[in-house]
Formats: C-alpha cells, sequence, structure tokens
C-alpha cells in the first residue's frame, strides 16, 4: 500500500503543530519517522488514522484522495495504529483482546468461543509468537501484550502498521523478537511506520526516513545515504555538537558504599561504592536486577542482608524519607507512575519534594515555593507558561527536566538515575546530560542506570554490568566498549 | 544553546470562560437556586430562615468536610453515618451513668476518631478497597450501637445531667446562639476556614492531594502515605462524632439509627463540589456550595410544599446537572 501525506496542517486552539507536513510510504518498507519530542510525529500519524482531522492537504492512498473518519475506517482500510500506551484490556484473555468488538457469534450475540480461539491460534502461529491465548493481558510481559496488539493488526489483514516508540519499554530480547516480527512482515508486503527516538534501531531496521521539525517536513533520505549526525542536523536544524558533552569533575572522597546487599533471586551479594564526582554507569538487560538494587538503596524494597555506607558511615534506610533525610535523591525510570503527580503543577510537584525547606511548622511558605520554582524553570530550562503549568500539558523532555528540579533542589549528596532519557529528545537528553555533568563537578556522586550502551559509556567514570541479580564486572570507562558490556550483561566473562 | 531549541512556541496561560463555569460551577448553581427559590418564595428569604437553613446544613457540612479530605487522599468513607451514631450513643450511655457530660463529650471524639482509624487500618493493613473496609465498619458500628442500646433511643438525656455546667455545655452544642448565630452554624464556618487552612496551606494539606494523585510517586519523594492516610480517616471520625454531639444536644435524645444515610448526602455534597472521586483533585470551598445547595434544595421545597416523593427526583436532577457541568473539558 503506497500512501502520500501532502501539506498538512493542523492546529490545536492556536497551537500550530503542523504547518506543510507529509511524507510517502513505499510498499513493504520500513519507514522512520522522527524528530523531537513535539516536532508533530504522533500528529501526523493520528491525522492518517482518523483520530484527528486535518485543517489542510491531502492524503492519497494508492493513488484515490481519502479522508478517513475515525480510526476504524483506516483499520477497514488496512491501517492500524500501534500506540505507545498499549490499547489492551488487561483484565481480560488474550483471545478476547484479539476479538474484542468483532466476536464471532452462533447468532443473538452468542459467542462462538472455539472458532474464535481456533482463529486466534492460527494468527499466533502464522506470526510465530508463542503466547497462550487463554493467557489474562495482565500477566504478559509489555513484549508479549505489544505482539498481540501487532496480531490484534494483523488480523484484519493491516497493511500498514504504525509503531509509536514500540521498543519503549521492551526488553533486550523482547526487542530482538519485534525486529524480527518486522522484518518478516516487511518481507509479505507490510509496510511500516517506525517512530522512535532511538538512532540505533533505526539503522538497523529501516529503510528509508523521514525528518520532521516544528510541525515542518524537512526531508526524506534513504538510511543507507545518511549517517546520525545528518539526521540530528535535520532534526534539531542545527549542529548539536558532542553527543555527550566534556565533564569537568573533580573525583573525591567515597560518598556510598554497597555491601553484600542481597534479596533472594532478585539480587545477589551486590558490592560496589560510588565516589564525589563520579558517574557509574549500571549496565545491563533489563529484568537484570538493576532497578530493584537502586530501590533497596533507596530504602524502598526491603532487602534481607547487606551494608549500606553512606560517606564511611553505616545506615539502616528504611523508607523514602529516611534515604532523603541521608542525602540520596532518587529519579524513577518511570516518570508518568512514579516520577510526577502529572495533573498538578510543575510548583506543587516540586514543593512536594522539598516541604520541609519550604514550611515553617507545617505551614507552606507559597512566596518561597514560587521563588525557587521560577529559579528552577531558568535553571533547567523548562518550556512552560509558568510554575502553573501541569505536568500533564508538557514534552516528555520537559516533564523529566520537571523531576530533576525537584530532586536537585533536595541537595542530594547522591543521586541514582534509573532510565533518566528514556522517551526523551536528542536535544533534551542533552540538557540533561549538562546537568548531570554540572552536579557531578559540584561532588554529586551518580549513579546512572541506562539500558542505552552508548549513553552509559558515553557518560560513565565506571561501568557496572548487571546480570540476573549478579555483578558481573565494573568496568573503567576508557577500557569499555559496547561488546565487553554486553559480553558481561549476557552472563560471560571478559 | 539550550533556549534557542525552543522554537516551538510555549502554551499560554488563557483560560476559556468555560473553564471557569467548571471551576466555580456549584457556586454558579448554588446563587442560580438562591435566586430562583428567593423569587417563589418569600418566606425562604427571610433571616429566620436563612439562620435555620446554616443549622440544617452543618450536620451534612461537618461531615462532608472530612468526606472531602478522604476523597481527595482517593479512598471513601461510607462508615461515616454509623460512627455518628455508635459515638453518639457512647457519650449518651456515659451520661445516663453520671459521668460529667463535658467528659462524656470528649470521650465521643476520641471514639469517633478512633473509630475512623479502625476503617483506615482495614484499608493500610488490611490491604482492603476503602469501599469495602468502610463498608464493613459502617455494618459493625451500626450493629454496634443497636446492641449498646438495645436498639432503644436514649431520651431526656439533658435532664439526667446533674450540675449546671455540664448540663448548658451539652445544651450549648445543638441548641445555643451567639449573637443570634447558632452555634452549630458557627462550628461550620470554622470549620471550614481550619479545613481551608489545612488543605491549601500546610504540608499535611499537600500530601493529601499527592497521595490521592499519585500515590506511588509521593512515595518516593519521601510521604508517609499510611500516615497521610490514617490522619484523614481520623478526621472524618472525628467530624462524624462532633455531628453526632450536636445532632444529640439538639434532639435531646440518641437514637442507634441516627446518622442513617449521611454518607451519602456527604458523597453527593463532594461531588458537586467538583471534587475528583479518584482523589488528587478538589476543594473544600467546592464542598461548602455542594452542602449549602442541598440544604437550599430541601429547605427550599419544604416551604414551596413539594411532595416528598418528588423532592428525592428533584435533588437527583440538580446533582446531575451540578456534576455534569462540572466536568473537565
Amino acid at each position: 500500500m503506497k500512501i502520500e501525506m501532502k501539506g498538512i496542517n493542523k492546529a490545536f486552539g492556536s497551537n500550530q503543530v503542523l504547518k506543510d507536513a507529509g511524507f510517502v510510504l513505499e510498499d513493504g518498507e520500513v519507514h522512520a519517522l522522527m524528530g523531537e519530542n513535539g516536532a508533530g510525529k504522533s500528529t501526523l500519524m493520528k491525522i492518517l488514522t482518523g483520530v484527528y482531522t486535518r485543517d489542510a492537504g491531502t492524503v492519497i492512498v494508492d493513488g484515490k484522495e481519502v479522508i478517513y473518519k475515525s480510526p476504524q475506517e483506516a483499520e477497514k482500510a488496512g491501517i492500524v495504529f500501534i500506540y505507545q500506551e498499549l490499547n489492551v484490556l488487561f483484565d481480560l484473555t488474550v483471545e478476547e483482546n484479539l476479538f474484542m468488538g468483532k466476536e464471532i457469534t452462533k447468532g443473538f450475540g452468542i459467542c462462538d468461543k472455539k472458532a474464535m480461539r481456533k482463529k486466534a491460534q492460527e494468527a499466533m502461529d502464522k506470526m510465530g509468537v508463542k503466547i497462550p491465548i487463554n493467557a489474562v493481558m495482565s500477566d504478559l510481559s509489555v513484549g508479549q501484550q505489544q505482539m498481540v496488539e501487532i496480531c490484534k493488526a494483523l488480523m484484519v489483514d493491516a497493511k500498514v502498521l504504525i509503531m509509536d516508540e514500540p521498543t519503549a519499554a521492551l526488553t533486550q530480547s523482547e526487542t530482538e523478537g519485534l525486529f524480527k516480527l518486522i522484518k518478516s512482515l516487511r518481507k509479505k508486503g507490510v509496510s511500516i511506520v517506525y517512530i522512535s527516538h532511538r538512532m540505533e534501531e533505526i539503522f538497523e531496521l529501516c529503510d528509508r526516513i523521514t525528518i520532521l521539525r516544528d510541525g515542518t517536513y524537512v526531508g526524506t533520505e534513504k538510511i543507507k545515504d545518511i549517517n546520525m549526525d545528518d539526521i540530528v542536523r535535520m532534526m534539531i536544524g542545527r549542529e548539536i555538537g558532542e553527543r555527550f558533552p566534556a565533564r569537568d569533575a573533580k573525583i573525591g572522597k567515597e560518598m556510598l558504599r554497597v555491601e553484600g546487599l542481597t534479596k533472594g533471586k532478585t539480587f545477589k551479594d551486590v558490592n560496589f561504592s560510588v565516589k564525589a564526582g563520579e558517574v557509574l554507569g549500571v549496565s545491563g538487560l533489563m529484568g537484570a536486577g538493576r532497578t530493584e538494587i537502586m530501590h533497596a538503596i533507596f530504602g524502598n524494597l526491603p532487602f534481607e542482608s547487606g551494608k549500606i555506607f553512606i560517606e564511611g558511615k553505616e545506615v539502616t534506610i528504611k523508607n523514602a524519607r529516611e534515604a532523603i533525610n541521608a542525602g540520596i535523591g532518587f529519579i524513577t525510570e518511570d516518570r508518568k507512575t512514579e516520577g510526577l503527580l502529572l495533573e498538578k503543577s510543575i510548583s506543587e510537584n516540586i514543593a512536594l519534594a522539598n516541604l520541609g525547606k519550604f514550611s515553617d511548622k507545617s505551614v507552606v511558605k507559597k512566596s518561597k515555593v514560587d521563588e525557587l520554582v521560577k529559579k528552577g524553570i531558568d535553571e533547567f530550562h523548562i518550556k512552560c507558561f509558568g510554575p502553573d503549568h501541569e505536568c500533564n500539558n508538557l514534552s516528555g523532555g520537559n516533564q523529566q527536566k520537571v523531576v530533576f528540579a525537584k530532586w536537585v533542589y533536595t541537595e542530594p549528596k547522591i543521586l541514582i538515575l534509573d532510565e533518566p532519557t528514556r522517551g526523551v529528545d536528542i536535544g533534551a537528553k542533552k540538557e540533561i546530560y549538562s546537568v548531570i555533568n554540572d552536579l557531578a563537578a559540584k561532588g554529586v556522586a551518580i549513579i546512572l542506570v541506562s539500558s542505552e550502551l552508548p549513553e552509559v559509556l558515553g557518560m560513565s567514570d565506571r561501568i557496572m554490568v548487571v546480570h540476573e541479580g549478579k555483578i558481573t564486572g565494573i568496568i573503567d570507562a576508557k577500557d569499555a566498549d559496547q561488546e565487553k558490556v554486553m559480553t558481561l550483561a549476557t552472563g560471560g566473562t571478559l | 544553546m539550550a533556549n534557542k531549541t525552543a522554537a516551538v512556541a510555549a502554551p499560554t496561560n488563557k483560560k476559556s470562560w468555560t473553564s471557569y463555569i467548571g471551576e466555580y460551577g456549584a457556586f454558579i448553581a448554588l446563587v442560580f437556586l438562591v435566586v430562583v427559590i428567593s423569587v417563589v418564595s418569600p418566606e425562604f428569604r427571610t433571616a429566620g430562615n436563612f439562620l435555620n437553613l446554616l443549622r440544617q446544613a452543618t450536620f451534612n457540612g461537618l461531615i462532608a468536610f472530612g468526606m472531602t479530605c478522604v476523597i481527595l487522599s482517593d479512598g471513601i468513607d461510607l462508615s461515616v453515618g454509623s460512627t455518628l451514631a455508635l459515638s453518639a450513643v457512647i457519650s449518651a450511655k456515659l451520661i445516663m451513668q453520671g459521668v460529667p457530660a463535658i467528659l462524656a463529650m470528649i470521650i465521643a471524639l476520641i471514639s469517633g476518631t478512633l473509630l475512623g482509624v479502625v476503617s483506615v487500618l482495614l484499608v493500610t493493613k488490611g490491604r482492603l478497597q476503602p469501599f469495602i473496609a468502610t463498608l464493613i465498619t459502617m455494618t459493625a458500628y451500626r450493629g454496634l450501637a443497636l446492641i449498646l442500646t438495645d436498639g432503644k433511643p436514649i431520651s431526656n438525656i439533658a435532664k439526667s445531667i446533674g450540675d449546671r455546667p455540664n448540663q448548658f455545655a451539652f445544651k450549648l452544642v445543638g441548641k445555643g446562639n451567639f449573637c443570634n448565630i447558632p452555634i452549630p452554624a458557627i462550628l461550620l464556618i470554622f470549620a471550614l476556614i481550619v479545613f481551608y487552612f489545612v488543605l491549601n496551606k500546610t504540608t499535611f494539606g499537600r500530601k493529601v492531594y499527592a497521595t490521592g494523585s499519585n500515590s506511588k510517586c509521593a512515595k518516593l519523594v519521601g510521604v508517609n502515605i499510611t500516615k497521610t492516610k490514617v490522619i484523614v480517616y481520623a478526621i472524618s471520625g472525628f467530624m462524624s462524632a462532633l455531628t453526632g454531639l450536636i445532632l444529640i444536644s439538639r434532639l435531646d435524645s440518641a437514637q442507634p439509627t441516627l446518622g442513617d444515610g449521611y454518607e451519602l448526602d456527604a458523597i453527593a455534597a463532594v461531588a458537586l463540589g467538583g471534587t475528583s472521586m479518584s482523589g488528587g483533585r478538589g476543594k473544600i470551598t467546592g464542598t461548602i456550595a455542594g452542602v449549602l445547595i442541598i440544604s437550599v434544595l430541601n429547605n427550599g421545597m419544604n416551604l414551596l410544599e413539594v411532595s416528598t416523593y418528588y423532592q428525592d427526583v428533584i435533588k437527583a436532577v440538580v446533582i446531575l446537572v451540578a456534576v455534569l457541568s462540572d466536568r473537565k473539558r
């Protein structure tokens, strides 16, 4: 199926989101759609699939101009959008999800369970995926849930699949599985629009790339004719310079030491230390226990044995309050469910972590809050209309900056960052790296947990690798490369 | 350099007029109701009736304030009516047995607070849904009140109080006046100020909103979720007990069936006031508007001699319209 979108305009109120945007999707290709957060990628795809109506422009599918009035109409035409926040019913089974709204009946609304099971199983087999069709959705991993979504799309005979950051929550092996599936779909002539911030994936998977900037079409290139720097330049319209800015930090005394931290099968005999001004990268496959170790240090997950020392003194930390008082800050991996009160303002989010500082005998001093929040918005370049801006309406990068501001103002001596740049565009990423460097320069000890290898390699002084709850190695960043880290992460030895 | 990436225009802070209606919807509805009923019923607009109305609003109001805190923290308290009855019965029993009334009333307030704590322990320790936990305590407290009284009302309480100061204190709570304003109404206004202050100006208030908005996130920045919830339900229990004291003082009698169905009026008032039933969003000023709407409706319909059968239906329609107009756009 060939799709051509030309001169698309779309405004929400006074906010012009798309201005002469468009792209051409060829039959049977994997087409990357890239741009910073807010560049209009998702909006453009939502216009294609009839979620939004367009203000101007044309959409031509297989030579005929079309306007889909709803996602259902687009689906009937064979165009399916798989959203980043998966659209699944968690309490129902795989088969029920697959047939939601299009159940096979024996008439009179009585479900033909047998027929549906058979057809669901066939579809799964055809995809080459082994997911029990009577499993409840919430028992499946995110990767499996995504496979079910794809299966659902294929069952309606989708010719075009649009995937919005499909790997954001997948483990390494799930990602590989997804890529294999995408490649086999391409062979079958299915076209795929692939939206992602991860350069490495684009180069591995895609045939062509279209770049949008500020809602406008910038250009389309063949992947093999373009490199990463070109893409970045097209995305932000200028040179960004070094991907990882240089750090000028003096490494000082030991701030945090962990000895023999153990919790059943989750993590075992974890030993490491971080010094003032140092960035310790933590790498490992998803599910290796990295996040759990960090939650344990922060007092948010009880552990069985082990000791934690801060500045040489042993501490017992039972909850987050005690961790904060001990000088630890923790930027968690999921900013939407753990990092922010989404429906609250920037001001309220920053204030909540710093209530002690802002209050006098439990009465909150609004003027003090406002002063610091205004400073934070400036210092962290948060794009917003002011302290009362609701976090829901901020882009991913700006939300993450709010999370940073909130923690930095608790003045931590040790700052744990769990996937701090996930879902953040390249410009905001670099700003976050600069913040990390500034903090290190001020003598904060930083633990950087990340699934993006280039990030860990580019930002760390030392890299600790976790495999199945055990530390398989701590290597100097100078001596590390992608291959060594991956070897350790998959349980090998150097 | 970072600023240059800000090519996309920052969103503006303009509020549409519809969002103002959303914010003050309950007050607009209240003013509208007052104006309409005032025009139709001359009796309604007398000062005496307004004081009467305010006194009637007290019972629902005090409970609804506590309920607002509970709902803001993403909970619900169905046990308020039963808590009211049980603590009222306890104090009446104690008074009848010769315990000084002031002491008995203090004990009632403490019991109410503790009964609230029991409910919340089922939530935090027992890991029950707030709806189920308070459904259980609601049933249990009502049963206990019936057992304590043998199902019969305890009457003529004031007469049984021997000494003057204690008798005066008991009567004062429900029947007293200060500068011609009924004491219950004064309590209501005082409580409104206290709740407004606590929810808007204190660290505890912030913690209540944060707990209801996203408890995971709040926990990770050091908010003690359990403690916050315990305090919130304790407040609700305390407010129920206080309402119970006003009621038995006014009626001079404590019935085990006291406060039956009060939880629904309180929840209706909170919803009318625009508080989100899933917590995190809402205002105490909205709740007082909701309370007054319900009182004005009841009072107005009685004065206009609307049949009681129709009253409930009309109330339902008003709540529906108010809640719909209050939806986030």
